[in-house]
């Protein structure tokens, strides 16, 4: 049943091949036997999986199924979820048990989907590699001794190893994109207010976004049919018609104009990295694509603007964690200034920390122009120089992430070093495009992840040409060896 | 040495909505702690805010009714600091791009028109409550109020006493109460006020150091906060000090100011845009809907009654200085009948020595305006005198009934036929006879004890003009 | 750009931050090399460029002024740290 894509699991529990419940038993299954290696949940909801998939197999008996009811998902650990803990990786809200819904788990609920668990995650949302998380960091279905990447490295190292079909993450310079290149899935950061960051806890508002993890392109597509959409409670969320993003799966790509960018083919792009999106790029042009080299000048400021105007938005974002409405409180204050000194101090781990620090230092009296109001102008050279490449083609192409999976602990020491595995990715988040990596080689036993990058409002397109390559090659098949047996 | 107040006053006013500024939860006063403290408020992880419609059509309003440019472009921004009665870590203001720009408006001070300037209103959210009692050595934080419309005022500094102060203060609180945007409520905090004060010698240009004075909630406290902390920073200066840019608290019950150092530790507020919240546009459209729905203002309708009743700048001031008020002048002239110099007579003597006696609100008044209008027709028409009328307006205010009624009941209708006012005359010369004597040797004062005898049989229904006339010809 | 250890306990304090003695010189160090990174900025010209807060050239979306919340005290004061009477308790905030 793991191996399944969404549409086959779909029709199965149409026609009653097996139950929500027997399915949902199955993936828990998984989890119990296996997650204990790669430690992807922070949270299995058993009782409430079985009890949604039984109240979905009523609704499948009673003929009001939609396509995605009855079909288990796991939640990256940001997203609250009332009644469960709601960790955001954080020994801050360790004890957080959310008293209401996020959006996007309400919008999953109502499709019938079933919740199995909350998925690990670096903390608050701010690592590249999983390791910052306060329940140990995840490890790699491809190689237990790498990172999965992060920040949503558990929702993708689940869907790797098929602990889940399908799973949601967030994506703020490169969240969602870059596990899934790192465990070989396909992951879809949408434009920024196609999905509603209602109930998503906040790192950086300007860019965070949140969207599906699966298997496949199509799988994904279905997931965003469910997720995205306007929603009256984020005043940044886009009043525009959702699309039904499977409809163009399958258009032909003859004439597609394909860009690559120069500066993401240069120096410290891996050359096995490269070779393998060299064949990915033949592929296309097979397909009928035409390829141009195009330049975004700026790509090398991404990174730097990005600490800067993730950490300023995170450095305000995160002073509700007080210690006085919810979450952890330290023991025995002495006074205000201890409650909230000590409650923080202990709460957050370091890259939290050192991130809330830079940010409220680039704010604070005195910098805020060298610093802050800099990086928001440069924010606008680097949006500009994706309008100008998408005057002369349809989609970008690029890798999402210089290197196949590192080993953990190997950049944790290094703030800067691990910065700059997001270097491909960023510039998306500033820019608020839509973007996605999917599996495009195996270098070693690790994944290869292939970046598309759409303009505004294109997500169907961009599914469409993933689509169309996973027609052609079966990277996206490629299962760890470890994770591949029955049960 | 001659010394200059400089005065310039930050006034909030809360915003009249059913919900609050950036969430569905009611701003209704009075609540049980908390109870009216929703998820957005709270700040639980995950939320957002959401503008309400009302703030900016209220905050429109304002800005139309003083001459000032509002934005069409403005931008709300976070304020960083901790407090436990700021559940985000942070209050969400406007900074840079404030939704109302520079205006003016005038005050009436001593009969004299003085213009002082407004710098900016920008909207913001409301703290929650801190309640520092009863909780073993733990302050009890209520989050009611979190989240509630301000329009914070900012005047320049261009008042130069603490009556100037408050004399703006009242205008601003007449105004938005016009403008139906706010309730006026002091002691609920609707509408509270933080003055910034400073001296210099007369005839220098440069400011002096202000300090900013809080918690003045209540006119009374705003003259005497300003006037201790004028007399304050004189003595510091002629002592050979320096005043210390501060923020002061006044403490009404010692009726002194002090400094509040725990607000004073380096506020770095490290402003920035709210990215949960998108620039606010304002369209010429929308602008000319918020101007079609003004009411009169109180400077327009003060010239107007100035014209029309022939009303001193102080009457018409006095007069236009509530909204209820002035309907109340108004609603009496048109049913009365009469003279505007009677109504205004009445509507500032007597009936508003009887609500200041028991501190009511001319809304509250226990005689409506039909009634008092009923009443002066009365004057007019010579069925009653001004002397009786204050019989007959007391018999109102008691709940007697209408001015009719009363005169009927109790038969204070004038005797206005002259054969019985000079039987009266008669009787009275007949029954003087000294008196009368020395009024004809020349002792022309007694024609008013003559006046007063008349008055006292008929129990003081004579008419009065018809009197004097009558009496002089038979003295004489 | 090279911060000193006092700046960096002026920081840790703005965002209300305890840090362990000797864990300082780290956090030292750690900022000093952000910073260092970021400086690159100062390369390119920004004159005349307007600043981009938000990805999208959106404005802001108003709702109707309608009361929509219920009373949900008890759910949201059953993860609190410490209440009583329905208050939020904190130490003592002397003013």
């Amino acid at each position: 049943m793991h191996n399944k894509t969404l549409v086959e699991l779909s029709k199965a529990l149409h026609k009653g091949e097996y139950s929500s419940v027997e399915l949902t038993q199955h993936f828990l299954d998984r989890i119990k036997n296996y997650d204990s290696q790669i430690n992807s949940f922070i949270t299995i909801t058993t009782d409430e999986a079985l009890k949604a998939a039984q109240a979905a197999d009523q609704i499948i008996a009673n003929g009001d199924a939609g396509f995605l009811t009855g079909i288990p998902l796991a939640h990256k650990d940001i997203f609250c979820t009332h009644g469960v803990k709601t960790s955001c990786g954080s020994k801050m809200l360790d004890n957080f048990i959310a008293p209401y819904n996020a959006t996007v788990v309400e919008k999953c609920q109502a499709a019938g989907m079933v919740m199995l668990g909350k998925t690990n995650m670096d903390e608050f949302a701010m690592g590249s590699s999983n390791e910052t998380s306060f329940y140990g960091p995840v490890k790699n279905p491809w190689d237990i001794k790498s990172v999965p990447g992060g920040s949503s490295g558990g929702s993708a190292a689940a869907v790797a190893a098929r602990l889940a079909p399908i799973a949601t993450g967030t994506d703020t310079g490169g969240s969602i994109r870059q596990p899934a290149a790192l465990c070989g899935i396909t992951g879809l950061k949408p434009t920024y207010g196609r999905v509603s960051r209602y109930g998503m806890i906040a790192f950086a508002s300007s860019l965070d976004q949140a969207g599906p993890m699966g298997r496949s392109a199509e799988d994904v597509a279905h997931l965003l049919n469910v997720i995205s959409g306007f929603d009256e409670r984020d005043s940044t969320s886009l009043d525009v018609p959702s699309d039904d993003y499977t409809a163009n799966l399958n258009d032909k790509l003859a004439g597609l104009k394909i860009g690559l960018p120069k500066e993401y083919f240069a120096e410290g792009l891996d050359s096995n990295v490269a070779k393998a999106l060299e064949s990915a790029i033949k592929e296309f042009e097979q397909a009928g694509a035409t390829l141009h080299e195009i330049s975004l000048p700026n790509t090398h400021l991404a990174v730097p603007i990005y600490y800067i105007i993730a950490p300023a938005e995170c450095s305000s974002n995160l002073s509700r964690f007080d210690g006085v409405r919810f979450g952890y409180r330290c023991e025995n204050p002495t006074d205000l200034d201890d409650l909230y000194t000590r409650s923080r101090g202990e709460g957050f781990g370091a890259e939290v920390k050192r991130r809330i620090m830079i940010g409220a230092y680039a704010l604070s009296a005195g910098y805020y122009d060298a610093y802050y109001l800099k990086a928001q102008q440069i924010r606008r050279l680097i949006s500009q120089d994706f309008s100008d490449a998408f005057k002369q083609v349809d989609v970008i192409l690029g890798p999402t992430s210089p290197t196949t999976a590192f080993k953990i602990g190997e950049k944790s020491d290094d703030p800067v070093t691990m910065y700059l595995s997001d270097i491909y990715t960023i510039a998306v988040n500033m820019a608020g495009l839509p973007a996605m990596s999917i599996p495009a080689g195996l270098v070693e036993q690790r994944p290869v992840g292939l970046q598309l990058i759409g303009n505004y409002l294109k997500e169907a397109q961009l599914l469409n040409v993933a689509h169309q390559y996973q027609q052609v090659t079966d990277w996206h098949q490629a299962v760890p060896q470890d994770f591949k047996e029955v049960l | 040495m001659a010394w200059e107040v400089v005065i310039g006053l930050e006034i909030h006013a809360q915003l009249a909505t059913k919900s609050k500024i950036f969430s569905g939860a009611s701003t209704a006063y009075g609540a049980d702690p908390n109870t009216q403290a929703c998820a957005v408020d709270l700040a639980l992880p995950g939320v957002l805010p959401v503008l309400n419609m009302a703030v900016v059509e209220m905050a429109a309003k304002l800005g139309l009714a003083i001459g000032a440019e509002v934005a069409q472009r403005s931008v709300f921004a976070r304020k960083n600091y901790f407090y436990p009665d700021l559940p985000k870590g942070y209050q969400i203001s406007q900074f840079e791009l404030p939704i109302v720009g520079k205006g003016q408006l005038n005050i009436e001070l001593d009969g004299e028109e003085k213009t002082i300037g407004v710098t900016r209103a920008h909207l913001e959210e409301d703290a929650g409550k801190s309640l520092h009692e009863d909780f073993q050595g733990s302050t009890g934080i209520d989050l009611n109020r979190a989240g509630t419309p301000l329009l914070e005022i900012v005047s320049e500094p261009d008042m130069r006493s603490s009556k100037e102060a408050v004399a703006y203060m009242k205008k601003i609180h007449s105004l938005v109460r016009y403008l139906d945007i706010c309730d006026g409520n002091m002691q609920e905090g609707s509408f509270r006020c933080d003055a910034n004060v400073s001296v210099r010698p007369v005839g220098q240009e440069e400011l002096g150091t202000r300090a900013e004075l809080k918690n003045l909630n209540s006119f009374r406290f705003v003259e005497r906060a300003i006037n201790i902390e004028v007399e304050r920073q004189i003595d510091i200066l002629e002592s050979g000090g320096k005043v210390v840019q501060e923020t002061r608290l006044y403490d009404a019950d010692k009726n002194e100011t002090r400094s509040m150092r725990s607000k004073e530790e380096a506020n770095d507020y490290r402003y920035f845009p709210d990215p949960d919240l998108l620039p606010l546009v304002i369209e010429p459209e929308f602008l000319e809907q918020v101007k079609a729905k003004l009411p009169e203002l109180p400077d327009e309708k003060k010239q107007r009654f100035m014209q029309a009743y022939a009303l001193s700048l102080y009457d018409a001031a006095v007069l236009t200085s509530s909204r209820e008020l002035a309907e109340f002048f108004e609603q009496t002239v048109k049913l009365s009948a009469s003279d505007a110099k009677l109504c205004v007579n009445w509507v500032m003597g007597d009936l508003s020595a009887l609500l200041n006696k028991e501190n009511l609100d001319i809304t509250e008044s226990k005689v409506t305006a039909p009634q008092l209008a009923g009443m002066l027709r009365r004057i007019s028409d010579n069925t009653i005198s001004g002397k009786i009328a204050k019989t007959v307006f007391e018999a109102m205010w008691a709940g007697e009934g209408d001015a009719d009624k009363i005169i009927e009941q109790k038969g204070l209708k004038q005797v206005t036929d002259s054969g019985a006012i000079e039987k009266l005359i008669d009787e009275v010369i007949a029954n003087n006879p000294k008196q009368l004597e020395q009024y004809r040797a020349g002792k022309e004062k007694l024609f008013g004890f003559f006046v007063g005898q008349v008055m006292k049989i008929s129990k003081g229904k004579a008419n009065p003009a018809q009197l004097n006339e009558l009496l002089k010809k038979k003295l004489s | 750009m090279s911060l000193l250890k006092e700046e960096v306990e002026k920081i840790a304090h703005l965002a209300r931050i305890s840090l362990n003695e000797q864990d300082i010189p780290v956090y030292t160090r750690n900022l000093s090399d952000i910073l260092a990174f970021v400086e690159q900025m100062n390369n390119v010209n920004t004159a005349d460029i307007v600043p981009m807060a938000h990805p999208l050239d959106a404005t802001a979306r108003l709702r109707a002024d309608i009361v929509s919340e219920t009373n949900q005290r008890d759910n949201f004061q059953s993860i609190a740290p410490q209440v009583e009477a329905g208050l939020y308790l904190v130490p003592k905030v002397i003013e």
